[in-house]
C-alpha cells in the first residue's frame, strides 16, 4: 500500500541526502517527493510517498525518526488530509480545431492554460493525484509532448 | 578568549574528558597538530588510519567512554571508513575528526579532497561538515553528546583547514546546554508495558533471557544478574553480550546462534517466553527466522525503537535504557522457581557440552589454547579478537564473567580489528592484561600496528592461532563446497616470530600442548608487547555450527 509521509526536518544542507540515502540503502522506494521550507525558515517539510506492507512502513518511520536532523514524522495516510500536486503538461494542438476541444476539457478540469504556440498548449493543473492522472488519460489521445509533476504535498486536517 | 578552531577542538576534547586520541596527521591537519603538540592529551600514532579508528573503538568498548580518532582529508578520512562502520554496527561511541580542504576549495576536486560526510552518512549516527568556526563549539559538543547517549554510535566531524585557523571568542558556558530538536532518546520504559511484561514472566513456564550488547553499553550487568536470579531463568548472550552475565553461573547457557552452544539454541527453541534485552535478533542469532523459537512469546527491551520488530515480530516491546527498565522491572518481580525447565536445560548441557580433545602429543587445539588463556588470566583479561575461527573459539572457550572484557567486531565482522582494538583497550585499562586472539589471516590486515606497540611500549599480547588458512571460509568450503579450498590457503605466510622481532617485539613459536600455559605466563610477566605464534591443528573446525539458512536447533556438532 502507498503511504503518504510528512517529515519535518532541520533546514540544513545534506538533510535530503540523508533521507534519500536512507531509502536507497535500506531498499525502500520513494514514489514522489516534495521539499521546501516552512513558515519557520529553520525547518523544512518533506512530503514523500512510499509503498510497502505494514512492516516496511513501520521501519521507514522508525528509521526516519533515528536521523538526528529529523524532527517529526507523521504518516498522513492514517489521518484525514488534503493533498495536492501540480502538473505542467504540454499537449499537441494539431491538427487545427483540436485546440478548442482541449480548451473545453480544460474547463471541465478547471485547469489553467499557461502557454500557447502554433503547435501546442501548456496546461497547468493542481489537484489530488487521482485528478491529475485522470487528466493525463484524457490528454493522451491528443498527444502528450512533455509532462512534469511535482511530488504530492499534503496537510492533515487536524 | 580568542581561540583558533584548532585550539577550540583541543579545548573541547579536554572538556569532554578525552585523555588519549588516536590520530594520523596530514597537510590540512597541521594547525590542529600544532596545538596537539603541547596539549595535555596523549596522542597515539597508529601506522594506518583504519587502526586509529579501531583503537578509538577498542578504547570506547573497554572504558565505556567516547573514543576519539583523527585522520587527514582524502585518503586519511577514507581509511577511517572501515573503522567507523565497525563502530556503527556495534553501536560504539566514537568521535572521528577528519581534516578537510579549505571551504573555498570544497567541491572542486582539490588535492586530497573527499566528500567524507557523504561517504560516511550511512555508517555514522550523525556527521557534520563545519563550514564556519562559529558553529564549531556547538558541533563538537553535539558530536560527543550524540555519540554517547541513546543508542551510542560513531559521529564524524569534518574540519576544513581554514576553519581550524579561523578565530572565535570561545565561551564554554554558552555551550553547556545541548538542544537538538530531533534527538530525544527514550530512557524510561513505558509503565504499562513493564507491567504486562512482568505478568507474562510470572505466568511463563519456560522463560529464557537473551541478552545482547545493550546490556554492556548500558552498564546493566548487575541489574541483569539480579533479574535472572529472581526469575530463575537461563541466560544466553549474543557475541556482543558476552560478559554481560557471568558464564560461571549455573543459569548461564553461554552464547546462542550460529556457533552458540547446543543447550542455548535448544533452550531458545523450546522456550515459551523470550526476554530479549539490548539485542537485535541478528541473522547469526536467529538462523532460519520462520522456525526461530516457534512457541515463544517475546518481550523486547531496547533503547532503539527501530530495533524492535525489525526482524522478529515482538509481543511486548519496551523502548528504554536497559539499566533503567530492568531496575523498574525488579521492583515488581517476585522470586520464581522453574525447576523442571532448569533440569531440562541441565540435561541438554550434559548431552552435548562444549568439548574438544587435546592429544598431549598431537597438534595444538585452538580451544585448548583459549582455555589455557582463560585459566591463566582467571577470566579477568580484556580479550580482543580478529574475525573468523579465532573469534568464535575465543567466544566459546574463554569464560567471560565481567562486562567490557570481550571486544570483538560482531556486526561488521572486520578482519584486522583485534590488534588495534587491543591498543585502544590497553589505554583504557592499563592495569588489566590485554590479549588479542588473532588468526594468521586477520593479523596481516593490520600487522603494521606492531610498530605502534613498540613505539609506545604497549604491553599487548598477541595470541596468534596460526593454521595457515583463512580458516572460517575454509571450514565452509570443507563442509559445503566439497573441500575446494579456493583462495583460502595462506601457505606462503611469513615467519611471524621474525616479523615481530623485526619490530623489536618479543615473540615465541609454540607447537606443543605442554608449552602453552608457560608461554602465556611468560608473555604476561614480560609486561611488554609480545607475540605468541601458536601453530594449531590446520583443519580444526568451529563446532557446533548452524548451517546458513537452517533453524538454530539443527546444529552440526562435528560428530562429537
Amino acid at each position: 500500500m502507498q503511504h503518504l509521509i510528512s517529515v519535518t526536518v532541520e533546514n540544513r544542507f545534506g538533510v535530503l541526502a540523508r533521507i534519500s540515502g536512507l531509502f536507497a540503502g535500506r531498499g525502500y522506494n520513494i514514489g514522489s517527493l516534495a521539499v521546501n521550507a516552512t513558515e519557520n525558515l529553520d525547518v523544512s517539510t518533506i512530503i514523500l510517498t512510499v509503498t510497502g506492507d505494514d512492516k516496511v512502513i513501520e521501519q521507514v518511520i522508525k528509521q526516519l525518526n533515528r536521523l538526528i536532523d529529523v524532527i517529526k514524522v507523521v504518516d498522513l495516510t492514517e489521518k484525514e488530509n488534503v493533498s495536492r500536486e501540480l502538473m505542467l503538461i504540454k499537449v499537441s494542438a494539431e491538427p487545427a480545431g483540436r485546440r478548442s476541444e482541449i480548451f473545453q476539457l480544460c474547463e471541465v478540469f478547471r485547469t489553467k492554460v499557461v502557454g500557447i504556440t502554433q503547435k501546442n498548449l501548456i496546461i497547468e493543473l493542481t489537484g489530488a493525484a487521482s485528478k491529475i492522472e485522470a487528466f493525463i488519460e484524457i490528454m493522451r489521445p491528443y498527444g502528450i509532448i512533455e509532462l512534469v509533476r511535482t511530488g504530492i504535498i499534503a496537510i492533515a486536517r487536524n | 578568549m580568542k581561540l583558533s578552531g584548532a585550539q577550540i577542538v583541543v579545548k573541547i576534547l579536554k572538556e569532554e574528558g578525552v585523555d588519549v586520541v588516536f590520530g594520523y596527521p596530514g597537510g590540512v591537519l597541521i594547525p590542529l597538530y600544532d596545538v596537539l603538540y603541547d596539549a595535555d592529551i596523549k596522542h597515539i600514532l597508529p601506522r594506518h588510519e583504519q587502526a586509529g579508528a579501531h583503537a578509538a573503538d577498542g578504547y570506547a568498548r573497554a572504558s565505556g567512554k567516547v573514543g576519539v580518532c583523527i585522520g587527514t582529508s582524502g585518503p586519511g578520512a577514507t581509511n577511517l571508513v572501515t573503522g567507523i562502520a565497525t563502530a556503527y554496527m556495534d553501536s560504539i561511541p566514537i568521535v572521528a575528526i577528519t581534516g578537510q580542504v579549505q571551504t573555498s576549495l570544497i567541491g572542486g576536486d582539490a588535492f586530497q579532497e573527499s566528500d567524507i560526510t557523504g561517504i560516511t552518512r550511512p555508517i555514522t549516527k550523525h556527521n557534520y561538515l563545519v563550514k564556519d568556526v562559529q558553529d564549531l563549539p556547538r558541533i563538537l559538543k553535539e558530536a560527543f553528546h550524540i555519540a554517547r547517549t541513546g543508542r551510542p554510535g560513531p559521529v564524524l566531524v569534518d574540519l576544513p583547514k581554514d576553519v581550524s585557523v579561523a578565530t572565535l571568542d570561545y565561551d564554554p558556558q554558552q555551550f553547556e546546554e545541548i538542544k537538538i530538536k530531533g534527538y530525544k532518546p527514550t530512557y524510561k520504559g513505558h509503565f504499562g508495558q513493564i507491567n504486562r511484561a512482568v505478568e507474562l514472566i510470572n505466568k511463563s513456564k519456560k522463560p529464557i533471557i537473551y541478552a545482547g550488547g545493550g546490556v554492556i553499553l548500558s552498564s546493566a550487568a548487575e541489574e541483569l544478574f539480579k533479574f535472572a536470579k529472581i526469575i530463575n531463568a537461563p541466560v544466553t548472550t549474543t557475541l556482543m553480550g558476552l560478559g554481560g552475565f557471568p558464564e560461571t553461573d549455573d543459569l548461564s547457557v553461554g552464547m546462542l546462534g550460529m556457533h552458540g552452544t547446543y543447550y542455548a539454541n535448544m533452550s531458545i527453541t523450546e522456550s515459551d517466553l523470550i526476554i530479549a534485552i539490548g539485542t537485535r535478533f541478528d541473522d547469526r542469532v536467529t538462523g532460519k527466522i520462520e522456525e526461530f523459537a516457534p512457541n515463544a512469546t517475546i518481550i523486547h527491551i531496547d533503547i532503539d525503537p527501530a530495533a524492535i520488530s525489525k526482524n522478529v515480530r515482538v509481543d511486548i516491546p519496551i523502548v528504554g535504557d536497559v539499566k533503567i527498565v530492568l531496575t523498574d522491572m525488579l521492583k515488581n518481580l517476585k522470586q520464581l522457581e522453574h525447576k523442571d525447565w532448569l533440569k531440562k536445560i541441565d540435561e541438554w548441557k550434559k548431552f552435548c557440552p562444549m568439548q574438544y580433545k587435546q592429544d598431549q602429543n598431537g597438534p595444538l587445539k585452538p580451544q585448548y589454547i583459549i582455555e589455557q588463556i582463560s585459566k591463566v588470566t582467571n577470566g579477568n583479561a580484556v580479550i580482543t579478537t580478529e574475525v573468523g575461527q579465532n573469534q568464535m573459539w575465543a567466544a566459546q572457550f574463554y569464560k567471560f564473567t565481567k562486562p567490557r572484557n570481550f571486544i570483538s567486531s560482531g556486526g561488521l565482522g572486520t578482519m584486522g580489528y583485534g590488534l588495534p582494538a587491543a591498543i585502544g583497550a590497553k589505554f583504557a585499562r592499563p592495569n588489566d592484561v590485554v590479549i588479542d586472539i588473532a588468526g594468521d589471516g586477520s593479523i596481516q590486515m593490520n600487522i603494521q600496528e606492531l610498530a605502534t606497540l613498540r613505539t609506545h611500549n604497549i604491553p599487548v599480547i598477541i595470541a596468534l592461532l596460526n593454521n595457515n588458512y583463512l580458516g572460517m571460509v575454509r571450514q565452509w568450503q570443507e563442509l559445503f563446497f566439497n573441500r575446494r579450498y579456493s583462495a583460502t590457503d595462506l601457505c606462503k605466510n611469513p615467519d611471524f616470530v621474525k616479523v615481530a622481532n623485526a619490530y623489536d617485539i618479543k615473540a615465541k613459536k609454540v607447537t606443543k600442548p605442554d608449552e602453552v600455559e608457560n608461554a602465556i605466563k611468560e608473555a604476561i610477566k614480560s609486561n611488554e608487547p609480545y607475540l605468541l605464534d601458536f601453530i594449531i591443528d590446520r583443519e580444526e573446525n568451529v563446532y557446533p555450527m548452524v548451517p546458513a539458512g537452517a533453524p538454530i536447533c539443527k546444529m552440526l556438532t562435528g560428530g562429537k
